[in-house]
């Protein structure tokens, strides 16, 4: 049996089968199909509203500061482009007929069927975007990349790759979202990546979904010798369901991985976060970090670190911030240590704002409402080492354009 | 500047301050002495609005009006500014923001970065999460900093010498006297300051025009604040306790 045939036939196999966390999704109700969408030359072309709708989660139609950028509009990628040398941005099914190579990499890092939604990926395949730093290359400017939802009730389908090769540095900046009519749909992202020996990979995914739609991410990557892996992800805006929880496999000494989580849940929405890392050769290191708060909605934070090998290290976090009457947040940290001589650690805290901490700033002058504010911004505020300016200031618009936080 | 008058107060139901009289005029610095647990910093946080602080007999008079139940930001805003003993560390509040956001009301021009250097507050420290991991002397430091930026007419100090180190202390003085106009001729005066001193070794930096002694809720005696506190060294405040005055 082929390759191909083999997946499709274990994807076959997981149609049904239920993921291990978060409420199940019926995929039946989504349609998987949508009508093609023209192809533009440059982002300025898109239409205005989606311009400035996909702006909120990082993406400049300007395409300043950029080392390349893609759009995909429902099922259809209307946009990719490279500005960089030596970095290539293409949609992922002309790079499988570009490279013959790519399907060594196809359903490596994610198995294909993790749960119905993975075979959902594979089965009603719906394009996806494949962004390489060829060996040596150094980017500072980050590669943007947009997936946009605008087709009522549409399952979204898409399957990214990522390669920064050895050496290599690579910022990538994705942000997904649905349009702001849209009131049904489904956002179904596998995305993989493989950080060679010695390269640097950052990734910050910004959401923002609506109260309707459900949206499961499955990512997965494998980071080599002397590797790091940055992964940021924003999600401050409602949803009605988010379930992820990415695995990173640290396979070569001294390979890095970094997740951090903001999440800001409102009444109405369920999110069920989280990142594992498996360290599995000596010197390896990992922090996974969470900042959650709910305003009426519930998280379940959750982070697991797992050492296979003697000498690693991990440090996992987890805060939450529960404001006003409802809401819930549920921390779930896990350590897992197989092996003598490793090194992991945690810490989680929930609660609420210190009163002492809002009447202090107010004796400086602020109303209630701007020191409640200032406090949130300070509790998302997280230093992350590693990535560009571009890219922290992105977060921070995020964080301040959210009503609730950005008063 | 600021009427006391018959302040009574209670903290989580249990009464602290009971009928409480103090004046303070414009120009003004006043110290207030007492042993732990006798009311200061429950008069100066109540002065300053504090919501866990309920008063529930008497009222507060700042500039004639009554202010008794306004929040703390507006008495801000009016002109009290407070350093504190113990102030709370914020995770992802910088210090050179709050500065900022406390010379909004500070009715002139004010430069960060230069006042903090004549404090001895180096530049990387603005960018620091407020009081995080401050030690005692730099949380003093950096309080007075905020006062500096905010300019109050009345301005509270509850025990700002109180773990800085031999070497900084003269600077905070000469820091206090310059927030208090202790620096200018009397008649140039128009700050008033309230001074909490457990010790009252910052009396011998900043001049105070009057002492108070708190007990058990009460102005127990007032007086000249070189002579108070040695009756308080020489005695101790058990006799302040019993003195019948």
């Amino acid at each position: 049996m082929s390759k191909v045939d083999e997946l499709t036939e274990r994807a076959e196999k997981a149609r049904e089968k239920k993921a291990a966390y978060g409420p199940d999704i019926p995929l039946e109700s989504y349609t998987s199909k949508a009508p093609a969408h023209q192809k533009v030359q440059t982002l300025k072309m898109l239409p205005s509203n989606y311009q400035n709708q996909s702006l909120g989660v990082g993406i400049d139609a300007k395409e300043e500061e950029r080392s390349g950028s893609f759009f995909q509009l429902d099922t259809s990628v209307v946009y990719s482009k490279a500005s960089a040398q030596n970095v290539e941005v293409l949609s992922v099914t002309e790079a499988l007929d570009k490279y013959d190579w790519l399907k060594d990499y196809w359903w490596k890092a994610v198995a294909v069927d993790a749960d119905k939604y993975t075979a959902q990926a594979a089965l009603e395949f719906s394009n996806g975007y494949f962004i390489r730093a060829k060996a040596g290359a150094k980017t500072v400017l980050p590669i943007q990349a947009c997936m946009f939802l605008a087709q009522e009730s549409l399952s979204q389908n898409v399957h990214n790759i990522i390669i920064a090769e050895e050496g290599s540095e690579l910022h990538i900046i994705t942000g997904c979202r649905t349009a702001d009519e849209l009131l049904h749909g489904i956002h179904v992202g596998v995305s993989e990546f493989f950080i060679k020996e010695g390269a640097k990979c950052s990734f910050t995914m910004i959401h923002n979904w609506g109260p309707e739609v459900a949206v499961r991410p499955r990512s997965g990557a494998i980071i080599e010798r002397d590797a790091t892996f940055i992964s940021n992800y924003v999600c401050l805006k409602p949803v009605k369901s988010l379930q992820m929880y990415p695995l990173f496999r640290c396979v070569g000494a001294n390979a890095t991985a970094l997740s951090y989580s903001l999440l800001y849940a409102t009444e109405g929405s369920h999110m069920d976060v989280g990142a594992r890392v498996i360290m599995e050769a000596e010197q390896c290191k990992s922090d996974v970090i969470s900042r959650a708060i709910t305003n009426g909605g519930e998280i379940i934070s959750r982070g697991n670190l797992t050492a296979l090998h003697r000498d690693v290290k991990g440090h996992l976090e987890c805060r939450g911030l529960i404001l006003g009457d409802h809401g819930r947040i549920f921390a779930v940290p896990e350590l897992d240590g197989a092996v003598p001589d490793v090194d992991m650690s945690h810490e989680a805290a929930v609660g609420k704002i210190a009163e002492e901490e809002i009447t202090y700033l107010m004796t400086r002058g602020l109303s209630e409402d701007d020191a409640t504010s200032a406090i949130v911004r300070g509790f998302l505020d997280v230093e992350i080492k590693g990535v560009p300016p571009a890219l922290q200031e992105e977060m921070r618009r995020a964080i301040h354009t959210t009503e609730g936080i950005g008063l | 500047m600021l009427d006391i008058q018959n302040l009574h107060v209670d903290v989580d139901g249990k009464s602290i301050l009971k009928g409480l009289d103090l004046s303070i005029n414009e120009g003004e610095t006043h110290a207030l002495f007492g042993q732990n647990g006798s009311g200061k910093t429950t008069l100066v946080l109540t002065i300053m609005g504090f919501p866990r602080y309920r008063v529930t007999e008497g009222r507060i008079l700042f500039k004639k009006k009554d202010i008794t139940h306004l929040p703390v930001n507006e008495r801000a805003r009016l002109g009290i500014g407070l350093s504190f003993q113990h102030p709370p560390a914020i995770h992802g509040v910088k210090l050179k923001d709050l500065v900022e956001i406390a010379a909004q009301h500070g009715n002139r021009p004010f430069k960060t970065a230069e006042v903090a250097e004549t404090i001895n507050i180096p530049q990387d420290f603005l960018a620091r999460d407020v009081n995080f991991g401050f030690s005692g002397g730099e949380v003093k430091r950096t309080e007075l900093l905020q006062l500096l930026a905010q300019n109050p007419d009345l301005v509270l100090l509850d025990e700002p010498d109180s773990g800085v180190d031999l070497e900084n202390i003269e600077l905070v003085g000469e820091t206090i006297n310059k927030l208090l106009d202790r620096d200018k001729r009397s008649r140039e005066r128009h700050k008033a300051g309230l001074i909490i001193t457990h010790a009252g070794g910052i009396l011998k930096i900043v001049q105070a025009d009057k002492a108070h002694v708190l007990v058990d809720g009460q102005i127990a005696c007032s007086g000249n604040p070189g002579e108070l506190l040695n009756d308080i060294c020489e005695l101790g405040y058990e006799e302040c306790v019993k003195c019948p005055r």
